[in-house]
Protein backbone atom coordinates (compact mmCIF):
# COMPACT_ATOMS: atom_id res chain seq x y z
CA UNK A 1 0.00 0.00 0.00
CA UNK A 2 0.97 3.64 -0.59
CA UNK A 3 0.09 6.94 0.76
CA UNK A 4 -0.45 9.61 -2.00
CA UNK A 5 -2.15 13.11 -2.08
CA UNK A 6 -4.58 14.67 -3.55
CA UNK A 7 -3.74 17.85 -4.07
CA UNK A 8 -6.31 20.59 -5.55
CA UNK A 9 -4.26 23.99 -5.94
CA UNK A 10 -3.59 26.33 -9.05
CA UNK A 11 -0.31 26.27 -9.27
CA UNK A 12 1.09 26.41 -12.94
CA UNK A 13 -1.63 23.84 -13.95
CA UNK A 14 -4.11 25.21 -16.64
CA UNK A 15 -7.47 26.28 -15.69
CA UNK A 16 -10.47 23.60 -15.46
CA UNK A 17 -12.35 22.55 -18.43
CA UNK A 18 -15.50 23.83 -16.48
CA UNK A 19 -14.18 26.59 -15.23
CA UNK A 20 -17.07 28.73 -13.87
CA UNK A 21 -16.21 30.22 -10.17
CA UNK A 22 -18.26 28.53 -7.63
CA UNK A 23 -20.28 31.73 -6.63
CA UNK A 24 -21.94 31.77 -10.71
CA UNK A 25 -23.34 28.53 -10.14
CA UNK A 26 -27.08 27.80 -8.80
CA UNK A 27 -27.46 26.85 -5.54
CA UNK A 28 -28.74 23.41 -6.63
CA UNK A 29 -25.03 22.66 -8.11
CA UNK A 30 -23.15 23.81 -5.04
CA UNK A 31 -25.05 21.17 -2.84
CA UNK A 32 -24.27 18.58 -6.14
CA UNK A 33 -21.12 19.66 -5.43
CA UNK A 34 -20.22 19.07 -1.79
CA UNK A 35 -22.50 15.54 -2.38
CA UNK A 36 -20.18 14.50 -4.84
CA UNK A 37 -17.24 14.69 -2.47
CA UNK A 38 -18.94 13.48 0.46
CA UNK A 39 -19.97 10.57 -1.04
CA UNK A 40 -16.46 10.43 -3.10
CA UNK A 41 -15.03 9.90 0.72
CA UNK A 42 -17.47 7.89 2.13
CA UNK A 43 -16.96 5.28 -0.77
CA UNK A 44 -13.28 5.65 -0.18
CA UNK A 45 -13.68 4.68 3.57
CA UNK A 46 -15.69 1.71 2.14
CA UNK A 47 -12.97 0.44 -0.09
CA UNK A 48 -10.69 0.78 3.26
CA UNK A 49 -8.83 3.37 1.41
CA UNK A 50 -9.35 6.32 2.88
CA UNK A 51 -7.26 8.61 5.40
CA UNK A 52 -7.93 12.21 6.09
CA UNK A 53 -9.66 15.00 3.81
CA UNK A 54 -9.48 18.60 4.57
CA UNK A 55 -10.42 21.78 2.71
CA UNK A 56 -8.19 24.85 3.36
CA UNK A 57 -9.48 28.44 4.22
CA UNK A 58 -8.41 30.48 0.68
CA UNK A 59 -6.39 33.18 2.78
CA UNK A 60 -3.54 32.44 5.10
CA UNK A 61 -0.75 34.39 6.83
CA UNK A 62 2.95 34.30 5.70
CA UNK A 63 5.26 34.19 8.86
CA UNK A 64 9.37 34.16 9.55
CA UNK A 65 11.22 34.55 12.04
CA UNK A 66 12.72 37.57 12.76
CA UNK A 67 15.56 37.16 15.20
CA UNK A 68 16.29 36.10 18.72
CA UNK A 69 13.77 37.76 21.00
CA UNK A 70 11.68 39.07 18.09
CA UNK A 71 7.87 38.44 17.18
CA UNK A 72 7.95 36.53 13.60
CA UNK A 73 7.36 39.03 11.09
CA UNK A 74 4.19 38.56 9.51
CA UNK A 75 2.90 39.33 6.10
CA UNK A 76 0.02 38.75 3.56
CA UNK A 77 -2.53 37.81 3.03
CA UNK A 78 -1.16 37.94 -0.89
CA UNK A 79 -4.20 38.45 -3.65
CA UNK A 80 -2.43 35.92 -6.10
CA UNK A 81 -5.30 33.50 -6.09
CA UNK A 82 -3.67 31.40 -8.56
CA UNK A 83 -1.14 30.12 -5.70
CA UNK A 84 -4.19 29.00 -3.43
CA UNK A 85 -4.13 25.38 -2.23
CA UNK A 86 -8.06 24.65 -1.85
CA UNK A 87 -7.90 21.10 -0.05
CA UNK A 88 -6.33 17.96 -0.15
CA UNK A 89 -7.41 14.06 0.42
CA UNK A 90 -4.92 11.55 1.18
CA UNK A 91 -5.45 8.27 0.14
CA UNK A 92 -4.00 4.82 0.87
CA UNK A 93 -4.18 2.33 -2.50
CA UNK A 94 -2.67 -0.80 -4.00
CA UNK A 95 -1.14 1.10 -6.69
CA UNK A 96 -0.26 4.40 -8.39
CA UNK A 97 -2.31 3.36 -10.97
CA UNK A 98 -5.11 3.36 -8.29
CA UNK A 99 -4.54 6.70 -7.53
CA UNK A 100 -4.13 8.36 -10.88
CA UNK A 101 -7.90 6.58 -11.34
CA UNK A 102 -9.24 7.69 -8.02
CA UNK A 103 -7.59 11.45 -8.84
CA UNK A 104 -9.36 11.21 -12.14
CA UNK A 105 -13.13 10.55 -10.18
CA UNK A 106 -12.90 13.22 -7.58
CA UNK A 107 -12.12 15.58 -10.73
CA UNK A 108 -15.39 14.82 -12.32
CA UNK A 109 -16.91 16.41 -9.23
CA UNK A 110 -19.72 18.24 -10.77
CA UNK A 111 -19.76 22.37 -11.40
CA UNK A 112 -21.65 24.90 -13.16
CA UNK A 113 -24.68 23.26 -15.17
CA UNK A 114 -24.09 19.97 -13.69
CA UNK A 115 -21.13 19.29 -15.68
CA UNK A 116 -17.74 17.69 -14.56
CA UNK A 117 -15.68 20.47 -13.70
CA UNK A 118 -12.25 18.29 -14.79
CA UNK A 119 -9.98 20.37 -12.68
CA UNK A 120 -6.78 19.47 -12.57
CA UNK A 121 -5.67 17.76 -9.35
CA UNK A 122 -1.78 16.83 -8.75
CA UNK A 123 -1.12 13.38 -7.53
CA UNK A 124 1.89 13.28 -5.04
CA UNK A 125 3.17 9.94 -2.86
CA UNK A 126 4.28 10.19 0.49
CA UNK A 127 8.00 9.39 1.73
CA UNK A 128 7.35 5.91 3.52
CA UNK A 129 9.23 3.90 6.18
CA UNK A 130 12.80 2.80 4.78
CA UNK A 131 12.03 -1.00 4.42
CA UNK A 132 13.94 -3.82 6.69
CA UNK A 133 15.60 -5.61 3.87
CA UNK A 134 17.05 -3.16 0.74
CA UNK A 135 20.43 -5.54 -0.05
CA UNK B 1 -1.53 -10.36 31.22
CA UNK B 2 0.65 -11.63 28.43
CA UNK B 3 -0.72 -10.21 25.06
CA UNK B 4 1.10 -12.32 22.68
CA UNK B 5 -0.18 -15.16 24.44
CA UNK B 6 -3.81 -14.30 24.27
CA UNK B 7 -2.68 -13.34 20.50
CA UNK B 8 -1.38 -16.48 19.88
CA UNK B 9 -4.48 -18.47 21.08
CA UNK B 10 -6.61 -16.32 18.37
CA UNK B 11 -6.59 -18.50 15.12
CA UNK B 12 -7.32 -22.19 17.35
CA UNK B 13 -10.46 -20.48 18.95
CA UNK B 14 -11.57 -19.18 15.37
CA UNK B 15 -11.06 -22.74 14.52
CA UNK B 16 -13.19 -23.98 17.25
CA UNK B 17 -16.26 -21.69 16.32
CA UNK B 18 -15.91 -22.52 12.14
CA UNK B 19 -16.39 -26.07 13.42
CA UNK B 20 -18.90 -25.93 15.53
CA UNK B 21 -20.76 -24.18 12.46
CA UNK B 22 -20.14 -20.30 12.44
CA UNK B 23 -18.90 -19.18 9.04
CA UNK B 24 -15.36 -17.64 8.95
CA UNK B 25 -16.56 -14.00 9.02
CA UNK B 26 -19.13 -14.37 11.35
CA UNK B 27 -16.44 -16.64 13.96
CA UNK B 28 -14.05 -13.66 13.40
CA UNK B 29 -15.55 -11.14 14.56
CA UNK B 30 -16.86 -12.87 17.13
CA UNK B 31 -13.23 -13.66 18.18
CA UNK B 32 -12.04 -10.15 17.79
CA UNK B 33 -14.66 -8.99 20.27
CA UNK B 34 -13.81 -11.88 22.90
CA UNK B 35 -9.90 -10.31 22.21
CA UNK B 36 -11.21 -6.43 22.74
CA UNK B 37 -13.50 -7.59 25.67
CA UNK B 38 -9.77 -9.96 26.71
CA UNK B 39 -7.62 -6.65 26.44
CA UNK B 40 -9.97 -5.11 28.82
CA UNK B 41 -10.68 -7.48 31.82
CA UNK B 42 -7.94 -9.56 31.69
CA UNK B 43 -5.26 -7.26 32.98
CA UNK B 44 -6.65 -7.23 36.52
CA UNK B 45 -8.54 -10.95 36.42
CA UNK B 46 -6.72 -13.09 34.40
CA UNK B 47 -8.93 -16.50 33.90
CA UNK B 48 -7.02 -19.59 34.69
CA UNK B 49 -7.90 -21.16 31.12
CA UNK B 50 -7.27 -18.41 28.66
CA UNK B 51 -8.34 -20.30 25.49
CA UNK B 52 -11.54 -21.58 26.96
CA UNK B 53 -12.69 -17.94 28.47
CA UNK B 54 -12.13 -16.78 24.52
CA UNK B 55 -13.59 -19.94 23.24
CA UNK B 56 -16.57 -19.26 25.87
CA UNK B 57 -17.08 -15.67 25.17
CA UNK B 58 -16.35 -15.87 21.28
CA UNK B 59 -19.44 -18.26 21.18
CA UNK B 60 -21.13 -15.91 23.40
CA UNK B 61 -20.76 -13.04 20.91
CA UNK B 62 -21.23 -15.00 18.01
CA UNK B 63 -24.36 -16.13 19.29
CA UNK B 64 -25.99 -12.76 20.12
CA UNK B 65 -24.71 -11.34 16.32
CA UNK B 66 -26.64 -14.51 15.10
CA UNK B 67 -29.41 -14.23 17.22
CA UNK B 68 -29.39 -10.57 15.94
CA UNK B 69 -29.53 -11.53 12.32
CA UNK B 70 -30.43 -14.83 11.59
CA UNK B 71 -34.24 -16.22 11.84
CA UNK B 72 -35.39 -18.44 14.97
CA UNK B 73 -34.76 -21.83 12.79
CA UNK B 74 -31.10 -21.03 12.20
CA UNK B 75 -30.78 -20.06 15.66
CA UNK B 76 -32.01 -23.03 17.05
CA UNK B 77 -29.49 -25.41 14.69
CA UNK B 78 -26.61 -23.44 16.21
CA UNK B 79 -27.67 -24.09 19.33
CA UNK B 80 -28.25 -27.54 18.82
CA UNK B 81 -24.41 -27.65 17.29
CA UNK B 82 -23.19 -26.02 20.17
CA UNK B 83 -21.94 -29.29 22.69
CA UNK B 84 -18.85 -29.78 20.42
CA UNK B 85 -15.68 -28.43 21.36
CA UNK B 86 -13.92 -32.31 20.74
CA UNK B 87 -10.12 -32.54 20.87
CA UNK B 88 -8.58 -31.37 17.65
CA UNK B 89 -9.56 -31.54 14.17
CA UNK B 90 -8.19 -33.59 11.37
CA UNK B 91 -7.06 -30.47 9.37
CA UNK B 92 -5.10 -28.26 10.92
CA UNK B 93 -7.28 -24.73 11.65
CA UNK B 94 -4.18 -22.35 12.05
CA UNK B 95 -2.23 -23.59 8.80
CA UNK B 96 -5.89 -23.75 7.11
CA UNK B 97 -6.15 -19.55 8.30
CA UNK B 98 -2.64 -18.99 7.13
CA UNK B 99 -3.92 -19.97 3.85
CA UNK B 100 -7.10 -17.95 3.59
CA UNK B 101 -5.78 -14.72 5.22
CA UNK B 102 -3.73 -14.83 2.33
CA UNK B 103 -5.84 -15.67 -0.27
CA UNK B 104 -4.22 -14.87 -4.02
CA UNK B 105 -7.79 -12.86 -4.35
CA UNK B 106 -7.00 -10.95 -1.95
CA UNK B 107 -4.92 -7.40 -2.72
CA UNK B 108 -1.54 -7.31 -0.67
CA UNK B 109 -2.79 -4.91 1.92
CA UNK B 110 -6.28 -6.80 2.17
CA UNK B 111 -4.26 -10.22 3.01
CA UNK B 112 -1.62 -8.26 5.45
CA UNK B 113 -4.24 -6.45 7.34
CA UNK B 114 -6.73 -9.77 7.59
CA UNK B 115 -3.65 -12.02 8.59
CA UNK B 116 -2.73 -9.47 11.56
CA UNK B 117 -6.08 -9.84 12.53
CA UNK B 118 -7.34 -13.36 12.20
CA UNK B 119 -4.13 -15.22 12.46
CA UNK B 120 -2.25 -12.32 14.68
CA UNK B 121 -4.78 -11.47 16.92
CA UNK B 122 -4.37 -8.14 16.81
CA UNK B 123 -7.08 -5.35 17.12
CA UNK B 124 -8.19 -3.39 14.59
CA UNK B 125 -7.41 -0.32 16.33
CA UNK B 126 -3.51 -1.56 16.56
CA UNK B 127 -3.59 -2.94 12.83
CA UNK B 128 -4.97 0.76 11.94
CA UNK B 129 -1.99 2.71 13.85
CA UNK B 130 0.97 0.57 12.88
CA UNK B 131 -0.63 0.93 8.63
CA UNK B 132 -1.02 5.12 9.83
CA UNK B 133 -4.77 5.14 8.40
CA UNK B 134 -8.38 5.71 10.38
CA UNK B 135 -9.39 2.88 12.21
CA UNK B 136 -13.12 2.96 10.07
CA UNK B 137 -10.87 2.60 7.10
CA UNK B 138 -9.04 -0.13 8.22
CA UNK B 139 -12.33 -1.73 9.58
CA UNK B 140 -13.59 -1.18 6.05
CA UNK B 141 -10.50 -2.91 4.77
CA UNK B 142 -10.86 -5.83 6.65
CA UNK B 143 -14.84 -6.91 6.19
CA UNK B 144 -14.33 -6.29 2.54
CA UNK B 145 -11.26 -8.90 2.59
CA UNK B 146 -13.37 -11.56 4.73
CA UNK B 147 -16.21 -11.45 2.18
CA UNK B 148 -13.91 -12.29 -0.18
CA UNK B 149 -12.86 -15.12 0.86
CA UNK B 150 -15.94 -15.94 2.22
CA UNK B 151 -16.51 -18.69 -0.02
CA UNK B 152 -13.27 -20.08 -0.26
CA UNK B 153 -13.70 -23.73 1.31
CA UNK B 154 -9.89 -25.31 0.93
CA UNK B 155 -10.07 -29.31 -0.19
CA UNK B 156 -6.24 -29.19 -0.10
CA UNK B 157 -3.52 -27.27 1.55
CA UNK B 158 -3.03 -23.67 -0.54
CA UNK B 159 -0.14 -21.86 -2.02
CA UNK B 160 2.70 -21.13 0.81
CA UNK B 161 4.09 -18.52 -1.50
CA UNK B 162 1.30 -16.35 -0.90
CA UNK B 163 1.33 -16.84 2.99
CA UNK B 164 5.14 -16.28 2.71
CA UNK B 165 4.67 -12.85 0.65
CA UNK B 166 1.95 -11.37 3.45
CA UNK B 167 4.58 -12.44 6.24
CA UNK B 168 7.38 -10.56 3.92
CA UNK B 169 5.30 -7.40 3.50
CA UNK B 170 4.34 -7.61 7.06
CA UNK B 171 8.03 -7.80 8.35
CA UNK B 172 9.69 -5.01 5.82
CA UNK B 173 6.89 -2.28 5.56
CA UNK B 174 8.36 -0.51 8.27
CA UNK B 175 5.90 1.40 9.71
CA UNK B 176 5.43 1.27 13.53
CA UNK B 177 2.80 1.83 15.88
CA UNK B 178 2.77 0.45 19.28
CA UNK B 179 2.84 -3.28 17.81
CA UNK B 180 5.98 -4.04 16.42
CA UNK B 181 5.24 -5.26 13.23
CA UNK B 182 8.90 -7.12 12.63
CA UNK B 183 8.56 -9.11 15.64
CA UNK B 184 5.21 -9.93 14.70
CA UNK B 185 5.97 -11.09 11.46
CA UNK B 186 8.53 -13.16 13.05
CA UNK B 187 6.45 -14.81 15.67
CA UNK B 188 3.89 -15.65 12.58
CA UNK B 189 6.95 -17.33 10.86
CA UNK B 190 8.10 -19.30 13.44
CA UNK B 191 4.33 -20.27 14.03
CA UNK B 192 4.38 -21.52 10.39
CA UNK B 193 7.05 -23.21 10.37
CA UNK B 194 6.53 -24.65 13.36
CA UNK B 195 3.73 -26.22 11.18
CA UNK B 196 4.67 -26.75 7.79
CA UNK B 197 7.62 -28.24 7.34
CA UNK B 198 8.83 -26.52 4.07
CA UNK B 199 12.34 -25.28 2.73
CA UNK B 200 11.01 -21.53 1.89
CA UNK B 201 8.98 -21.22 4.92
CA UNK B 202 12.29 -21.75 7.19
CA UNK B 203 14.01 -19.52 4.19
CA UNK B 204 11.60 -16.57 5.04
CA UNK B 205 11.81 -17.31 8.99
CA UNK B 206 15.99 -17.06 8.55
CA UNK B 207 16.27 -13.89 6.66
CA UNK B 208 13.68 -12.14 8.96
CA UNK B 209 16.04 -13.40 11.97
CA UNK B 210 19.19 -12.43 10.47
CA UNK B 211 18.11 -9.25 9.57
CA UNK B 212 16.21 -8.61 12.61
CA UNK B 213 19.75 -8.82 14.79
CA UNK B 214 20.95 -6.48 13.12
CA UNK B 215 17.76 -3.88 13.91
CA UNK B 216 20.11 -1.87 17.02
CA UNK B 217 22.10 -1.19 15.03
CA UNK B 218 20.56 0.42 11.73
CA UNK B 219 19.72 3.20 12.94
CA UNK B 220 21.05 6.15 15.18
CA UNK B 221 19.20 7.53 18.43
CA UNK B 222 17.88 10.38 15.69
CA UNK B 223 16.40 8.17 13.46
CA UNK B 224 19.23 8.32 10.85
CA UNK B 225 20.20 5.01 8.81
CA UNK B 226 23.33 3.68 9.35
CA UNK B 227 24.76 1.77 6.31
CA UNK B 228 25.99 -1.80 6.68
CA UNK B 229 29.18 -1.28 6.33
CA UNK B 230 29.51 1.93 9.36
CA UNK B 231 27.00 -0.51 11.14
CA UNK B 232 28.53 -1.34 15.03
CA UNK B 233 28.71 -5.12 14.55
CA UNK B 234 29.06 -5.63 18.56
CA UNK B 235 25.22 -4.39 18.40
CA UNK B 236 24.19 -7.09 16.14
CA UNK B 237 21.93 -9.97 18.57
CA UNK B 238 24.06 -13.17 18.34
CA UNK B 239 21.45 -15.34 19.72
CA UNK B 240 19.28 -14.39 16.65
CA UNK B 241 22.15 -15.08 14.17
CA UNK B 242 23.09 -18.28 15.55
CA UNK B 243 19.06 -18.89 14.89
CA UNK B 244 18.83 -17.58 11.57
CA UNK B 245 21.80 -19.60 10.56
CA UNK B 246 21.25 -22.93 11.94
CA UNK B 247 17.41 -22.41 10.56
CA UNK B 248 18.87 -21.36 7.45
CA UNK B 249 21.49 -24.64 6.92
CA UNK B 250 19.12 -27.01 7.69
CA UNK B 251 16.80 -25.17 4.96
CA UNK B 252 19.91 -25.52 2.83
CA UNK B 253 20.68 -29.25 3.53
CA UNK B 254 17.17 -30.45 1.90
CA UNK B 255 18.57 -28.96 -1.74
CA UNK B 256 15.72 -27.12 -2.59
CA UNK B 257 16.74 -23.64 -3.13
CA UNK B 258 14.42 -21.16 -3.33
CA UNK B 259 14.35 -16.88 -3.38
CA UNK B 260 14.09 -16.68 0.70
CA UNK B 261 16.73 -18.78 1.34
CA UNK B 262 18.88 -17.22 -1.12
CA UNK B 263 18.36 -13.67 0.72
CA UNK B 264 18.84 -15.41 3.71
CA UNK B 265 21.83 -16.80 2.87
CA UNK B 266 23.26 -13.51 1.51
CA UNK B 267 22.55 -11.78 4.92
CA UNK B 268 24.17 -14.76 6.80
CA UNK B 269 27.62 -14.33 4.79
CA UNK B 270 27.12 -10.14 6.20
CA UNK B 271 26.10 -11.88 9.64
CA UNK B 272 29.47 -13.80 9.72
CA UNK B 273 31.93 -10.93 8.56
CA UNK B 274 33.42 -9.99 12.13
CA UNK B 275 34.32 -6.52 9.85
CA UNK B 276 32.93 -4.82 6.71
CA UNK B 277 36.30 -5.58 5.31
CA UNK B 278 36.32 -9.24 5.77
CA UNK B 279 32.59 -9.70 4.03
CA UNK B 280 32.97 -12.86 1.38
CA UNK B 281 32.14 -10.64 -1.44
CA UNK B 282 32.83 -13.24 -4.03
CA UNK B 283 30.49 -15.69 -2.46
CA UNK B 284 27.91 -12.93 -1.95
CA UNK B 285 28.29 -12.63 -5.62
CA UNK B 286 27.88 -16.49 -6.16
CA UNK B 287 24.67 -15.92 -4.42
CA UNK B 288 23.12 -13.13 -6.21
CA UNK B 289 23.58 -15.13 -9.65
CA UNK B 290 21.27 -17.96 -7.64
CA UNK B 291 18.68 -15.26 -6.69
CA UNK B 292 19.05 -13.74 -10.36
CA UNK B 293 18.18 -17.68 -11.97
CA UNK B 294 15.22 -17.63 -9.05
CA UNK B 295 13.65 -14.28 -9.94
CA UNK B 296 14.22 -12.26 -12.95
CA UNK B 297 13.72 -9.07 -10.28
CA UNK B 298 15.23 -5.94 -11.54
CA UNK B 299 16.49 -5.16 -7.85
CA UNK B 300 18.30 -8.17 -7.33
CA UNK B 301 20.65 -7.45 -10.43
CA UNK B 302 21.00 -3.99 -9.23
CA UNK B 303 21.70 -5.54 -5.81
CA UNK B 304 24.40 -7.64 -8.07
CA UNK B 305 26.33 -4.80 -9.28
CA UNK B 306 27.01 -3.24 -5.78
CA UNK B 307 28.14 -6.80 -4.60
CA UNK B 308 30.72 -7.10 -8.00
CA UNK B 309 31.60 -3.47 -6.82
CA UNK B 310 33.04 -4.61 -3.77
CA UNK B 311 34.05 -8.14 -5.34
CA UNK B 312 36.10 -7.16 -8.30
CA UNK B 313 36.49 -3.05 -8.11
CA UNK B 314 33.70 0.00 -8.83
CA UNK B 315 34.49 -0.13 -12.70
CA UNK B 316 33.24 -3.93 -12.68
CA UNK B 317 30.35 -2.73 -10.83
CA UNK B 318 29.43 -0.01 -12.81
CA UNK B 319 29.94 -2.42 -16.11
CA UNK B 320 27.36 -4.64 -14.13
CA UNK B 321 24.97 -1.69 -14.00
CA UNK B 322 25.18 -1.06 -17.79
CA UNK B 323 21.77 -2.01 -19.16
CA UNK B 324 19.57 -1.65 -16.18
CA UNK B 325 17.10 0.48 -15.90
CA UNK B 326 17.82 3.99 -14.30
CA UNK B 327 14.51 4.72 -12.84
CA UNK B 328 14.97 1.61 -10.31
CA UNK B 329 14.91 2.31 -7.27
CA UNK B 330 18.09 3.49 -5.80
CA UNK B 331 19.76 2.63 -8.97
CA UNK B 332 21.13 6.56 -8.67
CA UNK B 333 22.33 5.37 -5.25
CA UNK B 334 24.32 2.67 -6.57
CA UNK B 335 25.90 4.87 -9.18
CA UNK B 336 26.97 7.54 -6.62
CA UNK B 337 28.68 4.79 -4.24
CA UNK B 338 30.32 3.26 -7.13
CA UNK B 339 31.86 6.09 -8.60
CA UNK B 340 33.19 7.62 -5.34
CA UNK B 341 34.62 4.29 -4.87
CA UNK B 342 36.26 4.89 -8.19
CA UNK B 343 37.55 8.60 -7.07
CA UNK B 344 35.22 9.69 -9.14
CA UNK B 345 34.25 12.54 -6.62
CA UNK B 346 32.15 15.05 -8.32
CA UNK B 347 29.97 12.58 -10.33
CA UNK B 348 29.19 10.66 -7.63
CA UNK B 349 28.02 14.31 -5.93
CA UNK B 350 25.84 14.48 -8.54
CA UNK B 351 24.31 11.26 -8.18
CA UNK B 352 23.99 11.32 -4.61
CA UNK B 353 22.15 14.43 -4.92
CA UNK B 354 20.11 13.05 -7.98
CA UNK B 355 19.01 9.48 -5.42
CA UNK B 356 17.90 11.96 -2.87
CA UNK B 357 15.21 13.97 -4.64
CA UNK B 358 13.79 10.27 -5.74
CA UNK B 359 14.38 8.37 -2.53
CA UNK B 360 10.98 6.85 -1.69
CA UNK B 361 11.50 7.87 2.02
CA UNK B 362 12.96 9.99 4.33
CA UNK B 363 15.39 8.59 6.08
CA UNK B 364 17.26 7.60 2.99
CA UNK B 365 17.02 10.96 1.34
CA UNK B 366 18.28 12.16 4.30
CA UNK B 367 21.53 10.01 4.39
CA UNK B 368 21.72 10.83 1.04
CA UNK B 369 21.60 14.02 1.20
CA UNK B 370 24.08 14.15 3.60
CA UNK B 371 26.15 12.07 1.42
CA UNK B 372 25.64 14.63 -1.22
CA UNK B 373 27.31 17.27 1.07
CA UNK B 374 29.80 15.46 2.72
CA UNK B 375 31.26 15.05 -1.39
CA UNK B 376 30.66 18.48 -2.21
CA UNK B 377 32.22 20.05 1.13
CA UNK B 378 35.33 18.12 0.82
CA UNK B 379 35.50 19.09 -3.29
CA UNK B 380 35.20 22.70 -1.84
CA UNK B 381 38.37 22.32 0.49
CA UNK B 382 41.84 23.17 -1.49
CA UNK B 383 43.65 19.91 -2.98
CA UNK B 384 39.76 18.40 -1.72
CA UNK B 385 39.48 16.24 -5.20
Amino acid sequence: MAKYLLLKHYRGAPASVNDAPMDQWTPEEVSAHIQYMRDFAARLEGTGEFVDSQALSPEGTFVRYDGEGRPPVTDGPFAETKDVIAGWMVIDVESHERALELAGELSAAPGAGGKPIHEWLEVRPFLTAPPTITE
Amino acid sequence: MDEALVRALTPAVIGVLVRRGADFAAAEDAVQDALVEALRGWRDDPPRDPKGWLVTVAWRKFLDAARAETSRRRREELVDAEPEPGPGAAVDDTLQLYFLCAHPSLTPSSAVALTLRAVGGLTTRQIAQAYLVPEATMAQRISRAKRTVSDIRFTQPGDVGTVLRVLYLVFNEGYSGDVDLAAEAIRLARQLADRIKHEEVAGLLALMLLHHARRPARTRADGSLVPLAEQDRDLWDTRLITEGVAVLQAALARDRLGEFQAQAAIAALHADAPTAEETDWPQIVEWYDELSRLTDNPVVRLNRAVAVGEADGPRAGLAALAGLDPDLPRHAAAVAYLHERDGDLVTAARFYADAARSAPNLPEREHLTRQAARLNAQLRRPGGR
